[in-house]
Order: C-alpha cells, then sequence, then structure tokens
C-alpha cells in the first residue's frame, strides 16, 4: 500500500489536509498553526501541488494526534470554506439520515 | 536489534552474512537459503555452527533434509501482518521434528510473541528495545488457549474434560 | 445459547487487558498508527468517515436478553443510543471513542460477548441460520458446530494473518438462510448414506471486486474431521493466498487461479499428514459443548390454542401473523421475527430503548433468547402460539412489528456512504425511499418475497450480488450514481445477479425499481410465481427494455 506522501498530488482546486483525532475518531482539520481543528474555517487551504504534498507530510507526521490525513477538496464562496464533495460534506455535518435517536 | 531468547535479551553469537562476502575462518554464521543449499556441506564442515534464514515464500522441504545438523532457522516476516513464517515454524517442529533454534527475523513486534510462541519459536530478534525488556511480560497475557499446537499446551476443550473427570471422580 | 465457562470469560477477559494495553501504547506514542491499526481491526475497530466504529460479534446470531440489555447498555453509555446488526450477524456502533474502547469491551466481557476478530485478517464470526436449534426439519443443531469452530479459530496463532479476511457459514436445512455459497468455507450439515453425520464442505464463495459461488471441495466430511480438514485448508490459503495485491488475497482467488481439483488435491495432501492428530474431535468433546448449550423445556401445547383463535379478528395482528411467524419444530410455537426496517428508517438499525424492551420481551415469551439473522432482523426462537397477540401488541407499540418480513421493504442494505470511509455512495436514504415507495402493505403481499440490496460499494456488504434486486452504488463524476442487478439469490440455488444496464443517478433509483416491480407485476405466469423466478424464466431483457425506454 502506497504512503500518502508517494502517492501522485494532484490538486484540481482549492484543498484542504483533513483526518480523524486519534483519541476519539473526530474529524479534524489542518490549520497554518501545524494543530487541528474541527472546524473547517481554520483549515489551511493550499493551491498547488507541492503546498499540498508540504501540508500533507507535516500531518502525516503528526501520527500521535492524526489519523489517516488525506488532501481534500474544498469550494470557497463569499469567503466561506464549504466542502468540495458529498463525502466531505457528510464528514463536517454529519449523516444525511435522520439517525434513530437525537444524538 | 536485541535477540530474546529463554525469556531474556541474550547475546547474539550468530554473524549474518551477506551472499558474496567469505565465510569468516570461525564462529557461528547465519546465512540465506540458496547460499546453503549450494553447499551444505562446506557450512557443516566448519568449526562453528551454521544457521539458515528461510524465505516465506519456498515450502521449508528443501531444507529438511538438513535440520538435524542446523543450529538455528530463521523464519521471515517481512511485515508482521504476513504471517506465512507461523505455518512454516509449525511445520518445522510438528510434522519435522525440528529441535534447534527456531528464530523469528524481520519485523518482530511484542503483540506477536504470544503467537509466535504457541508457533513453535524460541528466540526472537526483536525491532524495538521497548519490546525485548516486555517480553517475559507479555507472554503472561494469555492463560488459556483454545487450539493445540505444538507446544505442548492443554487446549481449553481438554481441560473441561480433565475438570469433568475429576469432577465426577469426587476429587 | 452456549454458556461461558471460566475458561471462556478468562479467554475474553484476557483480550480485553491486552488492548486496552495496546490503546494506551498508541496514545503514548510507544505504537504508531502503522503497528495500531491491525492490532485494533482484530479487536473490531475501524475508523470510518465520523468516527470509529466498534463491530462486536454476536457468534452464530445468538443472544441471550441479558447479553442484549448489555449492547443497549453500550449504544446508551458509549455511543449515540442505538446500533446497527449487519449481514454477519455482528452489530455495529458508529460513534464510539478509542479511549473509550476498553471499558466498553470490559462491559461487554462481563455478559461473554467480545469483539475478536470481527475485523482484520484473519478467521470472521462463524455465521448460521438464525432458525438454527428450531427450525423444522433441521438435521442437528449446527451451533454447536459453530461453538467448535469459533473455539478452533480463535486466537488462533497460525491463522492471525492471513492474506485476507476469511468467512465461515453454517447450516443445516435444506433451505440455506446462511447464505453458505457465499463464504470463503461454507458448510452444510446433513447425515451421509451410512447415517453418519458430516458436512458437505464448499470454498472459494465470496462477493465484492470478483463475486464466486463456492464450489464443493469435499462433500463429506465427519464431524470428527471437521477441525483438522479446516486446518488443512487454511495452510494451503496462509501459505499461497496471493499477498501482492488485495484484491486478488482472498481464497476464492487462489481456487479460482489453481481450480478446485488442484485446489482440492493439495488440501486432501496437507489433511492426511494431520488426520489423526490432536485436531479429532471425540464425541466426548463434541456432547460436551453441546451440553453448554441451553435448549427449553417446551411444555405441551395446542397448534390452535383460544388466544389465536380470539385475535383471529383483529386485522392489524393477522396481517402480522401471517407475515412474520414461522413454523416451529416444537408443536404449539413459533419462530418469530422482528423486523428491524420500518417505513422510512434506516434497515438494521435498534435504539437503546428497543433493545431493552425486547431482552423483557425475550424473556417474557421466548425464554429469554433471541437471534440476529444475517438479513438485518431480530428472531424470538421459542414463542408460544398463544402469546403471539400479546406479543404483537408489546412489539407494535416499539414500533418492531412492520410486517414486511421478506417482502420489497425488507431491504437489506449497508452503512454507505452516510457513515463509511470505503463507500462511494448513499445506500441508506435509497432504502428509506424505498421503504416509502412500497409501505403499502396489500402492494407488498401482491408483489411477494423479494429481496432488495443495497451495497455502497463494490465491498459488497450490503450482498447486492445475491439480491433479487441489487443495487450497487458507484461515483462518476462526482456524482452518486447506482448499478442495478436483478435475479441474484443467497440460499441453496445461490446464484449471481445480472445486470439490466447503465448506471442511473440516485434521483432515479426508487422509480427504477418501481419500474422493474411493475413489469415483473405484468410479466409474471401467476401471482405466486416469484420474481426471481421470472426473471430466470424471461432473462433480463424485457426488464431492461421496460426500465430504459425513457431513460
Amino acid at each position: 500500500m502506497t504512503s500518502p506522501l508517494q502517492q501522485k498530488i494532484k490538486i484540481t482546486g482549492p484543498s484542504i489536509v483533513t483526518a480523524n483525532r486519534t483519541s476519539d475518531g473526530a474529524v479534524i482539520y489542518r490549520t497554518a498553526a501545524k494543530d487541528w481543528s474541527t472546524e473547517l474555517g481554520r483549515a489551511a487551504i493550499v493551491r498547488a501541488a507541492d503546498e499540498a504534498r508540504a501540508l500533507l507530510a507535516e500531518s502525516v507526521a503528526d501520527d500521535l494526534g492524526a489519523v489517516g490525513p488525506y488532501i481534500a477538496p474544498v469550494e470557497l464562496s463569499d469567503g466561506a470554506v464549504k466542502p468540495g464533495n458529498l463525502r466531505e460534506q457528510i464528514r463536517l455535518s454529519g449523516v444525511t439520515i435522520g439517525l434513530p435517536v437525537q444524538a | 536489534m536485541p535477540l530474546v531468547k529463554g525469556g531474556k535479551i541474550t547475546a547474539d553469537t550468530f554473524v549474518a552474512i551477506a551472499d558474496d562476502a567469505a565465510l569468516p575462518e570461525g564462529g557461528d554464521v547465519l546465512v540465506h537459503a540458496a547460499r546453503f543449499l549450494g553447499d551444505p556441506e562446506s557450512f557443516l564442515r566448519r568449526a562453528g555452527k551454521t544457521g539458515v534464514i528461510w524465505p516465506n515464500n519456498r515450502d521449508v522441504d528443501d531444507l529438511v533434509p538438513h535440520l538435524e545438523r542446523l543450529a538455528v532457522v530463521a523464519l521471515v516476516f517481512p511485515s508482521f501482518r504476513d504471517g506465512r513464517a507461523y505455518s512454516q515454524a509449525r511445520l518445522l517442529r510438528e510434522r519435522f521434528h525440528y529441535r534447534g533454534e527456531l528464530r523469528a527475523i524481520g519485523q518482530v513486534l511484542r503483540d506477536q510473541f504470544v503467537f509466535m510462541l504457541r508457533a513453535g519459536f524460541d528466540a526472537f530478534d526483536v525491532r524495538k528495545q521497548g519490546d525485548a525488556e516486555a517480553f517475559a511480560q507479555t507472554v503472561k497475557r494469555y492463560s488459556v488457549f483454545y487450539q493445540p499446537t505444538g507446544d505442548g499446551r492443554i487446549t481449553a476443550l481438554h481441560r473441561r474434560m480433565q475438570l469433568r473427570h475429576s469432577e465426577s471422580a469426587g476429587l | 445459547m452456549y454458556a461461558y465457562d471460566e475458561i471462556d470469560r478468562t479467554l475474553v477477559n484476557e483480550r480485553v487487558s491486552e488492548f486496552r494495553d495496546q490503546v494506551k501504547r498508541r496514545l503514548s506514542g510507544e505504537l504508531t498508527e502503522d503497528e495500531f491499526k491491525m492490532l485494533r481491526l482484530q479487536n473490531g475497530v475501524y475508523l470510518q468517515l465520523h468516527a470509529y466504529m466498534f463491530r462486536v460479534a454476536i457468534p452464530y446470531g445468538t443472544l441471550s436478553s441479558q447479553q442484549l440489555r448489555r449492547l443497549a447498555h453500550v449504544a446508551r453509555r458509549y455511543d449515540r443510543g442505538y446500533g446497527h446488526f449487519t449481514t454477519r450477524q455482528n452489530i455495529q456502533y458508529n460513534w464510539i471513542k478509542l479511549v473509550d474502547l476498553p471499558d466498553a469491551m470490559a462491559d461487554l466481557a462481563e455478559v461473554g460477548i467480545h469483539a475478536m476478530q470481527t475485523s482484520g485478517n484473519n478467521t470472521r464470526n462463524v455465521t448460521s441460520d438464525q432458525w438454527a436449534g428450531v427450525a423444522p426439519g433441521e438435521i442437528e443443531d449446527p451451533r454447536i458446530w459453530a461453538e467448535l469452530l469459533r473455539q478452533y479459530t480463535t486466537l488462533h496463532p497460525e491463522f492471525s494473518f492471513l492474506p485476507r479476511k476469511f468467512k465461515f457459514a453454517i447450516t443445516a436445512s435444506a433451505h440455506d438462510r446462511a447464505a453458505i455459497k457465499i463464504h470463503d468455507i461454507g458448510l452444510r450439515l446433513h447425515k451421509n448414506a451410512a447415517g453418519e453425520t458430516g458436512f458437505e464442505v464448499l470454498v472459494g464463495g465470496g462477493l465484492g471486486r470478483t463475486p464466486f459461488i463456492g464450489k464443493t471441495i469435499k462433500p463429506f466430511v465427519a464431524g470428527r474431521d471437521l477441525l483438522s480438514y479446516v486446518e488443512a485448508i487454511l495452510r494451503v490459503y496462509n501459505q499461497y493466498g496471493r499477498r501482492d495485491n488485495i484484491y486478488k488475497a482472498r481464497i476464492k482467488i487462489l481456487v479460482h487461479e489453481l481450480g478446485i481439483e488442484k485446489f482440492a488435491q493439495e488440501v486432501e495432501a496437507e489433511w492426511l499428514e494431520m488426520r489423526d492428530g490432536a485436531l479429532v474431535l471425540d464425541d466426548e468433546v463434541v456432547e460436551d459443548i453441546r451440553s453448554r448449550f441451553f435448549y427449553p423445556a417446551y411444555e405441551k401445547l395446542p397448534h390452535m390454542p383460544d388466544e389465536l383463535k380470539k385475535a383471529a379478528h383483529d386485522a392489524k395482528f393477522e396481517a402480522w401473523r401471517k407475515n412474520s411467524v414461522f413454523l416451529h419444530r416444537e408443536q404449539g410455537y413459533a419462530i418469530v421475527t422482528i423486523s428491524l426496517k420500518p417505513v422510512g428508517g434506516p434497515p438494521g438499525d435498534a435504539t437503546a430503548e428497543q433493545m431493552d424492551a425486547l431482552a423483557d420481551l425475550a424473556d417474557t415469551y421466548s425464554f429469554g433468547e433471541i437471534r440476529v439473522g444475517h438479513e438485518q432482523n431480530l428472531a424470538l426462537p421459542h414463542v408460544a402460539r398463544r402469546d403471539l397477540p400479546a406479543l404483537w401488541k408489546a412489539l407494535d407499540k416499539l414500533g418492531l412489528a412492520t410486517p414486511n418480513v421478506n417482502l420489497v421493504s425488507d431491504i437489506i442494505a449497508c452503512p454507505g456512504l452516510d457513515y463509511c470511509s470505503l463507500a462511494n455512495a448513499r445506500s441508506i436514504p435509497i432504502a428509506q425511499e424505498l421503504t416509502r415507495r412500497f409501505a403499502n402493505h396489500e402492494t407488498a403481499n401482491l408483489i411477494g418475497r423479494l429481496h432488495i440490496n443495497i451495497s455502497g460499494c463494490i465491498n459488497a456488504c450490503g450482498h447486492h450480488h445475491v439480491g433479487h434486486i441489487g443495487i450497487l452504488g458507484v461515483e462518476k463524476n462526482d456524482e452518486e450514481f447506482y448499478q442495478i442487478t436483478i435475479g441474484g439469490r443467497a440460499d441453496e440455488k445461490a446464484e449471481l445477479g445480472h445486470l439490466i444496464g447503465p448506471a442511473v443517478p440516485y434521483g432515479d433509483v426508487a422509480d427504477v425499481v418501481e419500474d422493474i416491480v411493475e413489469a415483473y407485476l405484468a410479466l409474471r405466469a401467476q401471482p405466486d410465481e416469484l420474481f426471481v423466478d421470472t426473471v430466470k424464466r424471461l432473462g433480463v431483457e424485457p426488464f431492461r427494455e421496460r426500465v430504459y425506454a425513457t431513460r
């Protein structure tokens, strides 16, 4: 299995690095301050492949804090950062169906 | 990488010799399978013991004729997730009655020590110092074993039978 | 159910201690994720889209009421108040924290529940017929043998790092409710001409990217030889299964590449070396395991008690009784299927409240026992027929009496893109919409038995290949599309479904299914010709025409 760093990195637009927090699996985003946040708005945005590679590399190095970092697309509209595909939308806002009980 | 034998970190007398390197005059050597099989007699004539590193993607059958004269057979875990050496180990011990040192090499980690012991390994070229130091502690993790291997431990099924018999015998 | 003794409990507790230590070492950095991942998988701990997911084993689908209550407790205490029953008779929790897992496991261990080997490249939960032990005409209870296999495969030192996952299923009935033909090893318990009990052994079944129906490797293996024969199969697989490509690593690929005859020869050669060794199962050992299974002291009861006669006027009760109540081997008793497929609900989910209430009902009406089926429904296996009206009233209040078992709205679906990091597309909302389209029970009964299976990706956890209608989520240009197959089946006549045409978008799926059903109603030879038989008779073409005429 190729490490994410060895895989070819292609950016088609503004992107971020996201992962899951080791202790509880929560969705987290890599910030420009070399840490993680659960808020998408605080994610560092990269626009070129080598920027993305660098951000990913430092994220992967934090093996203790985060599991499985990868690069994900975002959309920028009205200055707000939004998830760039359905999968990231679901990771941010939760399941699209009603849960059997209120969480 | 520390060698664990007899439950503790031990000095390793064996030196692994690269395929194209000359053999030393004396001393214990570990060589790869192909080199050994190329001329087994020359190895076994030396003063000093011989160990063979057997690849995990080759049947052990070709090694069997030489087992009695080998001091060490080393089986390989290229990744700890590659479990072929467990089968090789059991075959060597249980089918071919190999009695020499059976050494685990490669990515040998703490959480597989119990499995390895049960499969017949008695020496471990452990990747991490901390894991080697924790060996004695780690092997005490389990006291119940469901299935028989060559390690002589009684299985749960048979322990129940024993308990049943001793109950009915009024012991 | 099987009563754990101190020996079994000790093992589960030792496992929990080991995992607690592994979590500690992961959180301190002593173990990297690369080293930890396989260890957590071997304890059923996945990482999904939003959170960790914890898959707990329910061996051969049998639970005591005490165990069900403890599953409810875990849902409440460590998760978001519900659990999901899977196509392998396990339960999954979707929101669990790694730091809480050792405690959750310890709580489960207290009642003999564990999560060993519910994931990872090892031998998984041995599944069986959810009617085992109570189905009429069964040769003997297959769960005895499932338990022997469970113990044999648990923490097996030689087979804990196989090329890939390995799944067993066992049935003892002519009608296969355990889907043995789509398992790595499928076992059919039967008696040979000499009256001896043994197994037809099938190997190499499985779905996913390259689906295969299992092939018979040996028509009869005596009970005494079961474990040694399985060991021979596993050893051949461990040594020769591919490890260079995860998509070619299952035993089905090895069997396909060698051919079944050559594969059988390899296994036979290995088996002959060990057949009379330590794995022989003598009668005493089998009887000891059998003695630990609980069987109720059934009363002598009439088939048609007064309570049932009186309740017959209640149309709603009758609709449920005719749909969800099945014949039991013991006169006066019934097997009751509990539908977890309410209209508009996610298939296979149960809340903690429902689980607790069902545990109480099991105590009152089913000798404290519950079953889990691979179709993601539950069952109460020992209900006296005179208790059916009272039971129904209670189930109805809990939302557990939807009379749609085996019908079009009794859908099997994987969690899909709402939960799963492997998925291409969502499956649950598709299932929900379909239950709404087919909510009318008269219509559903008119259609008859029809199994819809939905998978959110090619890993096929929803078993779409063997659905009468199979729906597979794929990704096309960042949008959710679905391939539709028809004519699959998972039982003793197992076969893979056939694609009807190009993938359709998310919004069209429910319409397409309605079109397929309409085509079936128009084309069936008579009302009792099942959908799957109409497809067999006519092929895919008439359905393809209907669906793609306007698309």
